[in-house]
């Protein structure tokens, strides 16, 4: 087995896909964002509360692969109290991480989501990875015309 | 020739993925190209490349008779009555949505209907559901056994007086199925409605004759048979296609252009807008020539001893799901426990084994299979029973990592 596997499948991974992190649906006024990944059929559902510009809590359901689920767990998780600003920067961060570019790691915490450092060695399941991101930013910018 | 031989014919073939000798199970979303369909691609760009039915010099000359070669190749290959009935097209979607828009859309009205079945590739479903809003018809589905495949009594109740077009798959891209196509087209003629037959999946495998099958319509893709991509076939009744509208106008398919008015080439040209495919002919013809040097019914033959095998390997194997009727293609979808596809497919790959996961274009069957998604080994003449066993070797490493975590 390939070291370049077990680093795609890192523990903490396989435990947020297992045990995801605000799973379901917040009601009442949220933002709710369905996003497809047309390729493969994942989807996702994420529900934001968004008051004073600053995220208060965010939910997730659907349906993907190991990655696209834990790298939904880990976002709700991580945008939960940020500024919409600060939640735009991490996603940013997020998609560098990715692409294998140099990334900032000081600014703001990435506690978790660092675990998913290793899905930038399969190109072919970035796109599970950035699904939650994808739906997070549209959730945002939604908020922002308002 | 064994299979073995065969497969030194793909150089492709001969390499490490990740380290490790390259299994290559995805030929139902494309096949591998042999030397001889890569060298004659080669040949036409060094030798002949030229345009086709106008320059009066040499090359021309050799290039158009290498692109009409391979449309008389074609003719022969499913048994067509006249190349004049063989158009070339970008691939199968291009020939289906040809048929759905120029036939479609003329001869279709409120209260018409359109009879597909579930199981169809997306190709064979989106420009279905267009012709319909655009012409107010219904677009109906034969219901599926719980096996994956159709019951002919259940066309007989689909199809009514009112259908006009009946298109339905030869071989399914997900479940194997193989529909018995000459009896839906019987059912649809008996009730005055054409059959358009989505051959994607039959063609590289199995010997088809479009007039047996008695189909009004025929679709295929060449980079599915050994073929390059870019090039497919829309194969129709001579009859309809001269009654039948271009959908793409411009260049090569005029007869006579005025100022306000212009008037069409006759059969097969005025389908083919714009200098056409020349290379992709050239290389579908090769493919051709290797398909029946090799024979069709040898193909059929290791296929159905690989599924077989395969399918017989995988039930022993606990936590596999597999979908689809017993009597199939040479492709085995399944699911192993709840590690989702994509996770076996990277472990797969990690193994260099390469296997397709996902909805493979047909989200309307996974939905009737309630799964998000599936995976799939497809197989073909440059495969053998090491690869089956690399590929169930590589299941067992995929269950026992993920073992851990359901």
């Amino acid at each position: 087995m390939s070291s370049n596997l077990d680093q795609l499948y890192r523990q903490v991974i396989m435990d947020h896909y297992k045990n995801p992190r605000n799973k379901g649906v917040l009601e009442d006024g949220a933002l709710t964002i369905n996003m497809n990944n047309p390729t493969c059929g994942d989807r996702i559902q994420l529900t934001l509360k968004v008051e004073d510009g600053k995220i208060e809590s965010a939910k997730f359901d659907g349906e993907g692969c190991s990655i696209s689920l834990a790298s939904a767990s880990m976002m709700t998780q991580a945008v939960k109290g940020l500024s919409v600003e600060e939640a735009i920067k991490l996603a940013n961060i997020f998609y560098d991480m990715m692409l294998g570019n140099d990334y900032d790691d000081e600014t703001i915490d990435l506690g978790d989501i660092e675990a998913l450092q290793g899905v930038s060695k399969f190109p072919a399941r970035i796109k599970c990875a950035t699904l939650a991101w994808k739906a997070m930013e549209q959730g945002v910018g939604k908020k922002e015309e308002e | 020739m064994s299979a073995k031989e065969w497969r030194k014919l793909f150089p492709i073939l001969d390499q490490e993925v990740n380290g490790k000798p390259l299994v290559y199970l995805d030929s139902a979303a494309t096949s591998q190209k042999p030397i001889q369909v890569i060298e004659a691609l080669d040949k036409y760009y060094k030798e002949y490349n030229s345009n086709v039915h106008r320059g009066v010099h040499t090359l021309g000359t050799r290039a158009t008779d290498g692109y009409e070669g391979a449309r008389e190749k074609v003719r022969r290959f499913i048994g067509a009555k006249s190349t004049q009935e063989i158009i070339f097209t970008r691939g199968t979607t291009t020939a289906i949505n040809t048929v759905a828009r120029s036939y479609g859309n003329a001869n279709l009205a409120e209260g018409d209907e359109i009879v597909i079945t579930p199981m169809e590739h997306h190709s064979n479903i989106i420009p279905w559901q267009q012709v319909a809003k655009t012409t107010g018809a219904t677009l109906k589905y034969i219901p599926l056994q719980p096996d994956g495949t159709i019951d002919l009594a259940d066309v007989e109740n689909t199809v009514t007086e009112h259908t006009k077009i009946v298109s339905v798959m030869q071989v399914s891209n997900v479940l194997g199925t193989i529909n018995p196509i000459k009896e839906i087209a019987a059912i649809a003629h008996k009730n005055g409605a054409i059959m358009v037959v989505d051959g994607a999946q039959s063609t590289p495998h199995m010997k088809v004759d479009v007039q047996d099958l008695d189909c009004d319509f025929f679709a295929f893709s060449a980079h599915k048979m050994c073929g390059p991509t870019g090039i497919g076939v829309l194969y129709g009744k001579k009859a309809l296609l001269n009654k039948m509208e271009p959908v793409e106008f411009g260049g090569e398919m005029i007869d006579f252009v005025g100022l306000q008015e212009s008037t069409w080439k006759e059969l097969p040209w005025k389908f083919e807008g714009g200098t056409p495919i020349i290379a992709g002919a050239i290389g579908l013809g090769a493919a051709i020539d290797f398909l029946e040097e090799i024979g069709l019914d040898n193909i059929l033959k290791l296929e159905h001893e690989l599924a077989d095998y395969a399918l017989e390997r995988l039930s022993e194997l606990e936590g596999v799901t597999i979908f689809g009727p017993k009597e199939r293609a040479g492709l085995v979808t399944f699911n192993l426990n709840d590690v989702h596809p994509h996770d076996v497919a990277t472990v797969l790959d990690s193994e260099g084994i390469a296997v397709r996961a996902g909805h493979h274009c047909a989200q309307p069957l996974m939905k009737w299979l309630d799964v998000t998604a599936t995976a799939r080994a497809s197989f073909y003449l440059y495969n053998t029973k090491d690869d089956v066993d690399a590929f169930l070797k590589g299941l067992t490493t995929a269950k026992e990592y993920f073992g851990h975590v359901f």
